[in-house]
Order: C-alpha cells, then structure tokens, then sequence
C-alpha cells in the first residue's frame, strides 16, 4: 500500500488513541484518585460521586471506550481499505 | 439434598462437562495447541478471557478485601480493568497482526535478538510460576472447605482435571473449558449477590442496591459511614492510603494486566485483527460484570458483618458464625470476659484481637462454646477476627440461601482457579516448548516432537505448581506484587515501544527491560524480604509502596529505552518494515509457523 496514506491512516488513529486515552485518564486517575475528594461533595442517590467512579463508574466508561474504538477503528480500515477480507 | 450432597453433585457435574469439552477439542497440531488454530469466535475469546484472567483470588477474596478496605480497595477494582483498555488500544489487535505464538515471539523477532527472547521467557515462566501457585492453594482451600477433605487431596483432584484437559487439548482444550467456567463462575457469583441486594436494599441489581437505602430509609453507604466512624474505623467511602500510592498501585495493576502473558496470549487466538480489538471489548465486558458486583458484595456484606456482631452476646451467634469459627475464618477472644463480641477499629481502641496473625485454636471451648486459642492478647479492646475470604464463601449462609446456592458458589470458586491455573500453564508449556526448545537449542524439531515436548511441558509445570500447592512458600501473598510489577516493568514497555517506536532498536530494548526488572526486582526484594520492618510508608521512595512500584519501573524502562536507542544504530530495514506492517490490519493471515 501506499506510504503517504499508510501515514495518514496511522496519524488518524494515533488521535483517536490520544483522545480515548485522556478519558481512560480522566474518569480513572481523575475522578477516581485525584479529584476524590471534591466530587464526594456530589451525591449521585445514595453514592457519593468520587467513590462511584472509583468503584463502579470508571468500569462502565472503560467498557464504553473499548467499542468505541472498535467502531472508529472498523469504519477507518474500510475507509483506508486495509480491512481484512 | 443437605449442602455435602449438593456440593458433590454440582462440583461433579462441572468437573464431567470440562472433561468432556476436553476430549471433544483434542488438538492435533501445535497450531491448535499453542493458539486454538486462530479460531476462537471473539465473544468466546472474551468470555474465556474473562474466565483466564478471574482468578481465585478475584472470585474468593476480592469482595472481602474491599469489604474491609472500603474506598482504598478501588485500586484492584480500577487496576484489574483499566488494563483492559490498554490491551484494546495499544497491544492486542497489533499483536494479532504480528501473528505469532508466543510474547517472547514478539519480543525475540522485533528486536532481532535471542538475548532479548530469553529474558522475556524468563520474565513469563517467573510470572506464570508465581501466580499459578496461588491458583493450585485455591482449588485446595475450596476443597477442602466445602467438601471436607483434606487439603492436599483437594489439590491433587485439581491437578488430575487440569491435567487432563490443558495435557490434551491445549490451547483449544482450555479455551472451551474456559468458556463453560466463565458461565459457571459468573452464575455462582451473581445468585447469592442478587439475593443479598434484594434482602438489604430491595433492589434485585446489586451495582444499584449498593446505592440504594436499607429498610430504615437511610442510604447504605452513609449508613456504614456512619457505623465505622462509631466503631473507630476509618471512613468506608474514603480511604486511608496516601494518594500518590493509590495511584502507583493502579497504574502498576492496569500496566501489570495489560503486560500478563497469560492474557495477551488469548488475543492470538482470534481469527482477525478486527476480532482482536472486540474480543478485549466482550473480555472486559464479562469481567465487569463481575468487577461492578464486588464492591455491591463489598457493602452488604461489611453492613451484615457489623450488624449481627458488634457489641451483640456471642451465644446468640447465627450457625454460620460457629460453623465459619472452626475453619478458623473466624474467631473472637473474650478478652473483658463480658460474653459480648466488641469489633472495634483503631480510632477506638481497637487494632488486631491477638499476635501472631492467624487463630491458633487450643482445641478446647470456653464459657460460652467459642474456640480457645493459644494466640497472645494485645492490649487493645476489638476481640474479633475475620479472614477476608469468609465474605464470599460465607455470603449465602449470611443470607440464609438455600443449600444449592452454597455448592453453587464451590463450583463457581473451583471454576475461577482451574480456568487460571490451565491459561498460566499453557504459557509456562508454551515458553519450554516453542521459546526454549524449537527457537533456541533445536530449531529443526518436527511439529509432532514439539507437540509432545509442549505436552510433557504441560504435565511437569502440573506436578511443580501442585507441590507449591501443598507446600506453598510462606512468601504466595508477597509474590503477587512481584508478578504484575515484574510485567509492568517489564513487558508491557518493551511491546508498546516495539509498536510505536520504529526507531527503537534491540539494545534500547534489552537495556530499558533490563534496567525495569532490576529496579523493580531490587525495590520489592528489599522491603518484603530484607527489612520487612521498614516497609512502611516513611521508608518507601516518594511514599510508594512495593505494590505500586512496577509504575516506577515501567517509567525508568522506557526513558532507558528512549535513550539507549538514540545513541545506537537503527533497526535494520527489514524490521522498520515489519513495524509498520503491524500497522494495519490488512493481511494478517492466520497465526503461522515461522
């Protein structure tokens, strides 16, 4: 294939890399460790919202960030056409 | 049916349908043997992932420790999935497209250096031994617990099962059997959380009854706030580690996890690179479910605990509290002689009921029926003990669940520790077999003398992992550190820079991997075996403990790498090449035989 766009289509998905990545970070180390203590101010029923994201929240958005970057990543092969098959 | 029959029975079935998937999925070839010929549908490969990674130390014990951890036990629940997202993005579908066997593979063919190769084999035999040995304790420990036999007997059982299936089917043996205790274990561990929460929150989801308010109408988690503080332990909802070490030791689990060669592995079963990035999707998803519920376990079962307990007459104990104190799981000292149970933390006086760590019973009951022991009082007033484990394995007795749902959680238990045990074992077979024996001493080998070496492989790593079973080393819980520290400082770097660095080249590699494990080795060593007296926070370096040090290593790994490599030739053309041939995804055939 092509250097240019073999190029091109690894710039692409080293953005979406860096841009999943920031949220893997903020919803983890952020809200989980870092800024714990201020969102416990937060109620979300009966969690305080620090420790939700540290023991249930942070699991849900790294699920939801694994598809995502299957569907960014299946729609840009087939743009690129280095999908298998 | 009275419990003793329900557990032999659901325990018998299970172990029937494993042995029966294993002479189904014989494998023929290594290609089946070392990766299920590439042919794993990805939502199977994500649930047999769920099932390898889950081990018995997440099934038994990860709800307890958190149970008494409270806030600070995010750090495993954050740590054991977050790496998942890194498996998703960095490593797995490049991996795939790479298209080998085996971690040391991969490491061996991008940075053109049997060196290199040998110390990632190292790296994997050391972390699979370590982990591996846990497991074989588990199977023992559920055995002997719910069945009543002996210990040992327990393990050698677990060893003929696993034997059979990993010796005969391999990869594609334990992938299958992987999928059906997935279902096992994620069932034993659902149906007794699900009644828990309808009892305590009224809500029949638990990762929402943990949120929810109990029958007096105040919120759980305020309510068991509240409790500790009364009883002088540190607040539920937030924490008592400092931060930096939460965040190292979330960052070493998630690295760790992401750099596991047990679990990296299973992304090289897939058919296509496409099905590499999903898998870790459904992998995550079938591990979350799990990974949610604990701490939901977590919370009702500490509430339960200190509700039935605290300050009431020990005569006036539930069965399961004795039935629990002669596994000696439990056990309470009288120490004021008021025949009343005084659970108290350290804010109140409170701290470890007696010296020496574990009950020592004398065999002989005191006034009111409790177990004596020979242990030594402190001097502090709490006069209980608990072991972590007894929050899963005794939830459904707690709960007043019917006998199946106790031989339930056994199986689901034994479920969680053989599918570990099979993945570990395989990559120990793997490395002997295909690291050490066709790359390094015989190349020439023919596919079927490589098959029954793999196979002998399989067998010996059996026999060794079931004597540290029955003899475990003192130093099981110590190693645990080690494993994912050794991973973090280790592998994972060493991929991610073969990935996206095309510059990087072997001397860069083997000096970063050397620089990580030594450092790492070196911190872990001093304070877990050395001078276990310092290991105290105003010892460790920038208050990071020996479990959260693997993220320092990882760091020193890859600024040793970027440097090293900068001030050494380039890779050879035909590796930049490779590199980016693992960029994308087209053309990755099926995992091939050099």
């Amino acid at each position: 294939m092509e250097k240019g766009k073999l190029q091109e289509y690894w710039k692409i998905n080293l953005g979406y890399l860096i841009g999943l990545l920031i949220a893997w970070f903020v919803v983890s180390y952020g809200f989980g460790i870092l800024l714990v203590e201020p969102l416990n101010a937060i109620k979300l029923g009966g969690f305080k919202l620090g420790f939700w994201f540290a023991q249930q929240g942070s699991i849900y958005i790294f699920v939801v960030l694994i598809f995502v970057y299957v569907s960014l990543m299946n729609s840009l092969d087939k743009k690129f056409d280095v999908h298998e098959d | 049916m009275d419990v003793q029959m329900w557990t032999y029975t659901i325990v018998g079935a299970t172990f029937l349908l494993y042995i029966a998937i294993a002479i189904w999925a014989k494998a023929g070839s290594t290609k089946e043997f070392y990766v299920a010929g590439a042919g794993v549908p990805p939502l199977m490969n994500g649930m047999a992932t769920a099932a390898d990674w889950m081990s018995a130390a997440s099934f038994i014990s990860m709800a307890g420790l958190i149970s008494f951890m409270g806030y600070d036990g995010s750090v495993y629940l954050m740590g054991w999935t977050g790496g998942y997202v890194l498996l998703a993005l960095l490593l797995a579908p490049y991996l795939r497209k790479f298209g080998k066997f085996t971690v040391p593979d991969f490491v061996g063919d991008r940075y053109y250096s049997n060196v290199a190769r040998t110390v990632a084999v190292i790296c994997a035999i050391f972390v699979s031994f370590t982990y591996v040995a846990g497991q074989m304790r588990g199977v023992g420990v559920v055995f002997s617990r719910f069945l009543e036999v002996d210990i040992n007997t327990g393990i050698i059982i677990g060893m003929c099962i696993v034997f059979f299936y990993a010796v005969l089917g391999g990869m594609k043996g334990i992938t299958y059997t992987q999928v059906a205790q997935y279902c096992v274990l994620i069932f034993a561990y659902m149906v007794p959380a699900i009644f828990l929460s309808i009892m305590i929150a009224g809500n029949p989801i638990p990762q929402l009854g943990m949120g929810a308010t109990g029958a007096d109408g105040v919120y759980l988690l305020d309510k068991l706030d509240g409790l500790h503080a009364e009883l002088g332990f540190a607040a539920y909802t937030s924490g008592s580690k400092p931060m930096i070490d939460v965040f190292a030791i979330t960052l070493a689990l998630m690295v760790g996890t992401a750099g596991l060669p047990h679990v990296i592995v299973r992304f090289f079963t897939v058919p296509k690179v496409r099905d590499a990035r999903i898998s870790a999707g459904w992998a995550l998803i079938f591990i979350a479910l799990l990974y949610t519920t604990a701490p939901a376990i977590a919370t009702f079962a500490r509430l339960n605990l200190i509700d039935t307990v605290s300050n009431q007459s020990y005569a006036e104990m539930p069965e399961w509290f004795k039935k629990w104190e002669k596994t000696g799981l439990l056990a309470w000292m009288d120490k004021n002689d008021d025949g009343k149970i005084q659970y108290l933390g350290k804010a109140a006086n409170g701290g470890d009921a007696f010296e020496g760590g574990k009950p020592a019973f004398t065999k002989q009951t005191g006034e009111y029926g409790q177990q004596l022991m020979s242990n030594k009082p402190t001097d502090n007033a709490n006069e209980l003990f608990i072991d972590n484990d007894i929050m899963v394995l005794a939830n459904p007795e707690i709960g007043n669940l019917p006998n199946w749902v106790i031989a339930l959680v056994a199986a689901g238990g034994l479920a969680a520790a053989l599918s570990t045990a099979a993945g570990l074992l395989l990559v120990i077979s793997t490395s002997v077999a295909h690291d050490l024996i066709k790359k390094q001493f015989n190349p020439n080998i023919s596919e079927k003398s490589e098959l029954l070496y793999a196979r002998i492989a399989v067998a010996v790593a059996i026999v060794i992992a079931g004597y540290f079973g029955i003899n475990p080393p003192g130093f099981v819980a110590q190693v645990v550190a080690f494993a994912f520290g050794l991973a973090a400082a280790s592998f994972f770097p060493v991929i991610i820079l073969g990935i996206f660095s095309k510059r990087m080249n072997k001397e860069g590699a083997i000096s970063g991997m050397l620089a990580g494990l030594i450092f790492t080795a070196a911190y872990i060593v001093y304070f877990k075996f050395v001078s276990p007296d310092m290991n105290k926070p105003e010892f460790w370096w920038f208050g990071i403990s020996p479990e959260g040090i693997g993220t320092v290593g990882m760091l020193l790994n890859i600024a040793v790498s970027m440097i090293v490599s900068r001030i050494t030739p380039e890779p050879p053309q035909e590796i930049q090449e490779l590199v980016d041939s693992l960029r994308y995804p087209k053309g990755a055939g099926e995992a091939v035989d050099h």
